[in-house]
């Protein structure tokens, strides 16, 4: 797995081996977490991708303590850490809901770790004012936390949870409450505060553009399971699992027979006979029955004398300022789609023409 | 012209509606009302006349004003000069009480916080179950349970029984009629007063608060007095007040349980409008102990306001 390889060279703040967490038992066992194998690695903004119930909010709390794993253990900088209560870990956590003490001022909010760890008042002070530059709320030391906007509650939720200096942080979907422009800021801070403090950042969305934009690596999961652990530009040109590919961006997905490989490009027979060459990068599909993908940025229209890929009837044009798709259904009732960048002829192409579409090859893989 | 009349019509429409409006108000009312006066100020104000009344030879009251039902609670009247010597005794009866309710209420809280915290944390669908098992007791009369509290504490009760089997002690253990005997009573008798009001405030608290303190280098201990016990507070407090206040005036527990040996307030009350036959006395009792009441609610009231006014 590419997240292994890369852990070689740089140290990893958290480690989790064979790590399955069941809840229940007997028949309404639920597996949240099958045997996960991870490496984060130290100063890394590490995304933990996926969809509702994928298991992702279940491996943070793993990794939190606030649930124990039905086997396999996890690590920190390379100390076991698997049965230490939460409040042993040098981890905080930034929840959902914030979960800011509703009894406390925002300065004791953001105090109360340093507090609990006994440490003396007058340091408890100064990192307290730290932290309030640091998110911009000085004006807001004294304040009840209810009397906050949703972004102020985030920032205190933040430097609360900075405030002890943990080696890793846990964001549970911190932005999934705020509103669109509100979250594209925070993207942003986060990201900077990340590399200010130095400090790990364990981040869980079920968004993926979110993810791509803030993310030095992603996990994506489904299931349970890691099904592709890499940089944003990994995840989004080179996926291994159509469910990666799918749920990240758009793509076409084509089903073919693996005719023969070479190295690492497979010529696959699609289902009309075409054959195109695509390549396998890392995924496990070597044979048989695969999907190829490709994105529809990748595919253009066939120029005048061309000799297409692919040819299919125009169903759809669809014209969104800077870019227009173009949906064709091929023969084999396989629906493709052409994104081509700023608008095109619309008396040349309309629905019903007949159209070809270039597949550029370097960019087809092969998928799980 | 044409155009006003309506207009006037209108706004006589209007008046008329509001007017039967009032009137099916005060309709819907008075039962309530009627209720409230009739078995609550009434009273209340008897008490208060029949305070200032001079006590009939064989109960009762005779229409003579007189302050002295107030001045027996703190003094005695020499016998031969009419001079005022301070009392002791009624006062003694009221701090004993007051202690007594109070223990009990720490007693309470101490056993009913743990419950209350228990079926908070409990399944949403068990919870109901266990508020059932709580309220259970409430389905037998008072005196009764109470009576069930003397037969398991007595000498040859179940607990001296068992403990002597076991043998752990070789002669019985003397609770009844003794302040410890009262003392239990008077926690069995209010536990669920404490448990229900900590119930409703734990209910509603946001768990991940808990698991907030916990990320946060808390252990147990500290995120049940920095975290729970706080937001839990508005609970506490109302469980005190209504483990206390009827704990203060408790009658039937202290007049079994205790052997009408040792008195509390609500024996003491009880036994002016009978044995001792002096009713202004005992009207006069019964207010100093609303009043006492009263004290307490106000100032849970002020300390309420205080830490509202500093939160804000």
């Amino acid at each position: 797995m590419t997240g292994t390889e890369i852990a070689r060279d740089r140290k990893a703040a958290v480690s989790a081996r064979a790590l399955s967490k069941t809840f229940g038992q007997g028949d309404y066992a639920v597996t949240a977490l099958d045997s996960v194998e991870l490496d984060i690695l130290e100063n890394e903004f590490f995304t933990l991708l996926g969809p509702s119930g994928c298991g992702k909010t279940t491996l943070l709390r793993l990794i939190a303590g606030f649930e124990l794993p039905t086997q396999g253990s996890i690590s920190l900088q390379g100390q076991d850490i698997t049965d230490k209560p939460p409040h042993r870990r040098p981890i905080n956590t930034v929840f959902q809901n914030y979960a800011l003490f509703p009894h406390m001022t925002v300065a004791e909010n953001i105090g109360f770790g340093l507090r609990m760890l006994g440490k003396p008042a007058a340091e408890i002070k100064q990192t307290t004012e730290r932290m309030l530059a640091l998110v911009q709320l000085e004006a807001m030391a004294g304040r009840r936390t209810d009397q906050l906007s949703g972004g102020q509650q985030q920032r205190v939720a933040l430097a609360r949870a900075l405030a002890p200096a943990p080696k890793v942080l846990l964001l549970d979907e911190p932005l999934a409450a705020l509103d669109l422009k509100l979250r594209k800021n925070m993207q942003l801070e986060l990201k900077s505060l990340q590399a200010e403090t130095g400090i790990t950042f364990v981040f869980v969305t079920h968004d993926q553009e979110e993810a791509l934009t803030m993310s030095d690596r992603i996990a994506v999961m489904k299931s349970g399971k890691i099904l592709q652990i890499g940089t944003p530009r990994d995840i989004y040109d080179r996926p291994t699992h159509r469910f990666v590919a799918d749920f990240i961006g758009d793509i076409n997905i084509l089903e073919g027979t693996v005719e023969h490989t070479d190295g690492d490009l497979a010529t696959v027979r699609l289902k009309d006979g075409t054959r195109v060459s695509a390549h396998l990068g890392t995924t496990a599909a070597r044979s048989g029955e695969v999907s190829v993908a490709i994105r529809p940025e990748n595919v253009r229209l066939a120029g005048a004398g061309e000799t297409p890929t692919l040819t299919g009837i125009l169903e759809n044009i669809v014209y969104f300022g800077a870019a227009t798709n173009l949906h064709l259904r091929l023969g084999t009732g396989e629906e493709i789609v052409i994104r081509n960048p700023g608008a095109v002829d619309e008396g040349r192409y309309q629905p019903g023409a007949t159209i070809g579409a270039v597949l550029q090859p370097e960019l087809i893989r092969v998928l799980e | 012209m044409s155009g006003r009349e309506p207009q006037t019509a209108l706004a006589a429409a209007i008046e008329q509606n509001r007017r039967n409006e009032r009137v099916t108000r005060a309709w819907l009312l008075a039962p309530a009302l009627t209720i409230i006066l009739a078995i609550s100020i009434l009273p209340l104000g008897i008490t208060v006349v029949y305070s200032f009344l001079t006590p009939g030879t064989y109960g009762g009251v005779t229409w003579e004003f007189s302050t002295d039902s107030y001045v027996q609670f703190l003094f005695q009247r020499d016998i031969f000069d009419d001079s005022l010597v301070f009392n002791s005794a009624y006062v003694s009866i009221f701090l004993r009480s007051i202690g007594l309710a109070l223990g009990a209420t720490l007693g309470a809280l101490i056993l009913g916080f743990p419950t209350a915290y228990f079926i908070a944390t409990k399944p949403r669908e068990q919870r109901n179950i266990w508020l059932f098992l709580i309220t259970l007791p409430f389905w037998t009369n008072l005196l009764i349970r109470t009576y069930a509290m003397l037969l398991i504490i007595r000498d040859e009760g179940i607990i001296n029984i068992m403990l002597m089997k076991a043998g752990i002690i070789s002669s019985p253990l003397t609770i009844l009629y003794t302040d410890t005997a009262v003392f239990i009573g008077l926690i069995y008798s209010f536990l669920p007063f404490m448990v229900l009001p900590i119930y409703a405030s734990l209910e509603k608290l946001d768990f991940s608060l808990v698991e907030a303190g916990y990320d946060l280098y808390a252990n147990r201990l500290k995120v049940l007095f920095h975290v729970i016990v706080p937001l839990a507070k508005p609970g506490i407090v109302a469980g005190c007040i209504l483990v206390f206040i009827p704990g203060l005036g408790a009658y039937i527990t202290p007049e079994l349980l205790g052997g009408g040996k040792k008195l509390m307030i609500g024996n003491m009350i009880a036994m002016q409008f009978g044995a001792s036959r002096n009713w202004p006395f005992g009207s006069a009792a019964a207010l100093i102990l609303m009043a006492l009441v009263i004290l307490v609610l106000l100032a849970n009231a002020l300390a309420a306001r205080r830490g509202a006014s500093n939160n804000g």
